[in-house]
């Protein structure tokens, strides 16, 4: 692994078999009694977020805390902080404090990329999400998701998710998630088909290692697992869409759609879901709806990710160990 | 990353079968867990309430094999799991981060048991410090005691084993490597000499 | 008057000959002149060009004064060769009356740099709904003759129709930036395979290409003439090719860096490649090329726009659109078209000087280095090699994304009617 983590798509697969296979060690300290690891005593961990996500900044503290990290949250959110120069004087000026990782979500894509890369700091970045761009964790907790379900908890030990149907529906034009999900699960070994109107496809497409298609009724017969995405009802207005009911009768997940998947498939959301939108009630409700599960699953990649990233003196990277003495 | 490599928990690897000589054969290490599992039942007045935790890696097999030993002696089911020490290790900061081993703690957990922790060598004893830190975020034993295949000496804390297989006096520049079939192919514990660097 | 003797310079890429300045006119040219009571400057192996004329440069005088202003400007110009600039109108305030572009031009004219032709906006305040005074502006001491709203797109058609008709009366010609504005919503880069990975807006090349198309119709319906500024995309090309095969009296300009960068360097997220329009592809790059080889394109123009240090030290979207260019201009252009055998140094003259002063009526520039013509000119070691070193910038910015590039070509001298305002490399 690099140093930082910027994009899903600088995971090689081993590195990112490593990182499941940790969280999956890491998921056991939470049936302890006390869920605590001394992993990461002194060192200061900092929360950069520019843009109100109460769900994943919980879940990177919660991260944090459970490997004993020093947390500071900085919430910058608004207006008043949009400007460049907050971002390089404030991690400036939380580097001064001798903060040794920044977790940063950002509105702006690169935002991350730009802090790790402009020599502005030196503490190891972790991206939480910029813009449209990656959402790395996100990816990862997903495919920690999928492996579980589809491989198993144990079996999935040292797996890839080789040969498994994922399908991806919704606004992948402004997903961060998407893209992740795309890169991480192609390194993977998995098959990625995106389902979307055709506003709510990037241009340049066409070069990412998945399949598009329009018909949702015609991909769900052959998914191991179906990942819908939020919409928001903004885009409506921007004329992506004419209506939200044609959206949902055309894109959303209902009871008779998700009777299509094979039995075993599951149905994700990355969330906030907005029900009655891209999924019913019926379905997000449902057992095969894995919404809760990967929220618990976000801390154990996450302290995975925290622990590989910043627990040595150097990130875990691709060779062999040093001798060294018992 | 090679999770191969990394599943070398403590690796020796520097020591290779060509200029290493073995110490203590197959048979040897048998006969000496016999001995061990002996020595257990008898100081724990009949083991009933032994909860056997290896160390990953090789510390693992061996307390399976203890635990087959004792079983056969006691003719009771003894609970046995592992306990992987990385992330309370001291020396975390000086080398890249390890992939972690599996904790496996028995269903009856280790709340007012005797605890016995197995590891293949006891050496610094910064390895089994790390052990009982781990320990002490899951339960409260009543006991824990300390089996080791081998004790190569050189203390640099005040712990000590209850079981030792073979007391083997090295310099600090010899390497101590015990290699089990489970994980190695064979059973032999081989003493080199460290490589000059 | 004082007399200058440029010995063995290979005018226009020419055989050596010397050229002999007398006052504020070129003497003579021939071989073996007598230096007899003249400076003689030793050009053997350099090219001698006439002076360089940018039809599109942001000299942020008044207003913007921490990027530039009109003295570092036109130093910048005279570093990189030219004699005259046309300054954009996008200034604070904007240069859509007399008394601004009065003002901008003066100034130019008394540094002595380097010539000031301002440009005037087309609509009041560059806002697109009704039309600056853009007689008064021609009339005024400036003389405007080039008009536009240059940062902003002219993209209403009616008022586009009317500047187009309206400045016929006095030889005008209006400059679009063409970019259709909805279409460009939010947009941070080129719009296709790297802005899909990169998460960034798009900027789609139909939105250049489609206002473009309309404007030549519109130029083609009134009779009148237009020029594109800042071409950016094969499609362009395309458009452009047909209105000139239709007789459209359509003009366009291509910057030195959409010659040489493409999209791919924004996967850098390093704002120094944030520029209106966007790198494209190197598709768009090599269509582009050929254009400005075969005359489709008309000129370069450095669309030379300076940015304070922290407008730049950012994260991309926060980020300020533009780069500087008047320094490396000719380097950039040596690369893309003279060592690829493109253009000829002939070739050179034409697109970034005789024809941006015949398109400005920049009277006294792009002329023949011939006896009796103005002494502008400009002195160019095309033998040199070296990197690009912003420190050594004359314009007040730094934002340039060649910082440490390789680029061939230096200029040695530039005289503006004879007064060297660059000599040996070092500003006068």
């Amino acid at each position: 692994m690099q140093r930082h983590l910027i994009s899903a798509a600088d995971l090689t697969r081993d590195d990112a078999v490593l990182i499941l296979d940790t969280a999956e060690e890491m998921a056991r300290v939470a049936d302890r009694p006390i869920k605590k690891l001394p992993t990461l005593r002194g060192r200061t961990v900092v929360n950069l977020f520019f843009e109100d996500s109460t769900r994943t900044r919980i879940s990177f503290e919660a991260a944090e805390k459970r490997l004993s990290a020093d947390v500071i949250n900085f919430t910058a959110k608004g207006s008043s902080v949009s400007k460049g120069e907050s971002l390089k004087d404030t991690a400036q000026t939380l580097e001064a404090m001798g903060v040794d990782a920044v977790v940063i979500r950002h509105g702006a894509s690169g935002a991350p990329y730009r802090l790790a890369n402009s020599g502005w700091i030196d503490a190891a970045v972790i991206n939480a999400g910029d813009g449209t761009h990656q959402h790395p964790t996100q990816a990862l907790l997903d495919a920690f998701t999928m492996r579980r379900r589809l491989v198993g908890r144990d079996a999935g030990i040292g797996q890839d998710l080789a040969g498994k149907r994922i399908t991806i529906v919704g606004d992948v034009l402004h997903s961060r998630v998407a893209r992740s999900n795309v890169d991480l699960l192609h390194t993977l070994g998995a098959e990625v088909t995106l389902v979307a109107p055709p506003t709510l496809v990037p241009v340049g497409v066409e070069r990412w290692p998945c399949e598009v298609s329009y018909d949702l009724d015609a991909v769900l017969p052959k998914s191991d697992a179906v990942m819908m995405l939020r919409v928001q009802r903004e885009r409506m207005n921007a004329a992506f869409f004419p209506t939200e009911r044609e959206y949902s009768r055309r894109y959303g997940l209902d009871g008779d759609r998700m009777a299509k998947m094979p039995e075993h498939a599951i149905v994700m959301h990355p969330g906030p879901m907005v029900r009655g939108m891209e999924i019913t009630a019926e379905v997000a409700d449902s057992e095969r709806c894995t919404v809760v599960e990967q929220v618990a699953n976000g801390v154990s990649i996450r302290m995975a990710v925290l622990y590989l990233l910043l627990g040595g003196n150097e990130p875990a990277v691709s060779h062999a160990r040093t001798t060294e003495e018992k | 990353m090679d999770n191969k490599q990394n599943k070398q928990e403590k690796p020796d690897t520097a020591v290779q079968a060509s200029d290493a000589r073995p110490v203590l054969e197959g048979p040897d290490i048998a006969r000496v867990l016999t001995r061990i599992a002996h020595e257990i039942v008898e100081r724990a007045k009949g083991a009933d309430d032994v909860v056997l935790l290896g160390i990953p890696t090789r510390g693992v097999f061996l307390a399976q094999r203890l635990a087959a030993k004792l079983e056969e002696i006691t003719d009771r089911k003894m609970p046995v799991g592992s306990l992987d020490i990385t992330m309370y290790r001291d020396d975390l900061r000086m080398h890249p981060p390890r992939a972690l081993a599996r904790t496996e703690i028995p269903g009856d957990g280790i709340d007012g048991r005797l605890v016995i922790l197995v590891d293949d060598v006891l050496f610094s004893g910064r390895t089994i410090r790390a052990a009982l830190d781990a320990l002490n975020d899951i339960g409260r034993p009543r006991a824990v005691q300390l089996a080791v295949l081998v004790d190569r000496g050189h203390r640099e804390l005040p712990i000590r084993a209850d079981y030792v297989g073979k007391n083997l006096p090295t310099s600090l520049r010899e390497t101590v490597k015990v290699l089990l079939a489970e994980e190695d192919g064979r059973d032999t514990v081989l003493l080199g000499a460290k490589p000059t660097s | 008057m004082s007399k200058i003797l440029i010995r063995g310079a290979r005018v226009l890429g020419g055989e050596p000959q010397d050229v002999l300045i007398d006052g504020e006119t070129i003497a003579e040219v021939g071989a073996g002149l007598s230096a007899e009571g003249a400076e003689v400057v030793e050009a053997a192996g350099k090219v001698l060009l006439p002076g360089l004329v940018d039809l599109h440069t942001h000299l942020r005088e008044p207003g913007r004064e921490d990027s530039e202003t009109v003295l570092t400007g036109t130093r910048a110009a005279a570093g990189g060769g030219y004699t005259a600039v046309f300054a954009m109108a996008n200034t604070f305030p904007v240069a859509d009356t007399a008394g601004v572009v009065e003002q901008v031009y003066r100034l130019g004219q008394e540094h002595g740099y380097c010539d000031v032709q301002p440009i005037g906006a087309v609509t009041v305040g560059l806002e697109g709904r009704k039309l600056a005074e853009l007689g008064a502006m021609h009339e005024s001491a400036a003389g405007v003759t080039v008009f536009s709203d240059d940062g902003k797109c002219v993209d209403d058609a009616v008022i586009m129709r009317r500047a187009l008709e309206y400045v016929k009366a006095f030889g005008g010609v209006v400059a679009q930036h063409a970019q259709e504005p909805r279409l460009t919503e939010g947009a941070q880069m080129n719009e296709g395979v790297v802005s899909a990975e990169l998460g960034l807006g798009g900027w789609p090349a139909v939105a250049e290409e489609s206002i473009i198309a309309r404007d030549v119709l519109l130029a083609e319906h009134v009779g009148s003439r237009v020029h594109i500024c800042h071409l950016s995309t094969a499609g362009s090309v395309e458009i452009v090719r047909w209105a000139k095969s239709r007789g459209i009296d359509v003009t366009a300009e291509v910057t030195p860096h959409h010659l040489l960068l493409t999209d791919e360097l924004v996967r850098s997220y390093n704002p120094v490649y944030k520029v209106n329009p966007p790198l494209r592809t190197e598709r768009d790059v090599l269509a582009l090329r050929e254009a400005l080889a075969d005359g489709t394109i008309d000129i370069v123009a450095t669309d030379h726009a300076p940015h304070p240090h922290e407008d730049k030290d950012c994260e991309w979207a926060a980020a300020a659109m533009g780069m500087v260019g008047l320094e490396t201009a000719l380097s950039v252009v040596q690369e893309t078209m003279v060592d690829t055998g493109l253009l000829t140094w002939a070739g050179v003259a034409d697109r970034m000087s005789v024809k941006p002063a015949r398109i400005g009526q920049a009277v006294g520039h792009g002329r023949p280095v011939s006896a009796g013509e103005p002494a502008n000119l400009t002195l160019v070691d095309t033998e040199y090699r070296g990197r690009v070193d912003p420190a050594g910038f004359a314009s007040r910015s730094r934002n340039t994304p060649y910082e440490g590039r390789e680029l061939p070509g230096r200029v040695t001298h530039t005289w503006l009617r004879g007064k060297a305002t660059l000599v040996d490399g070092k500003l006068t």
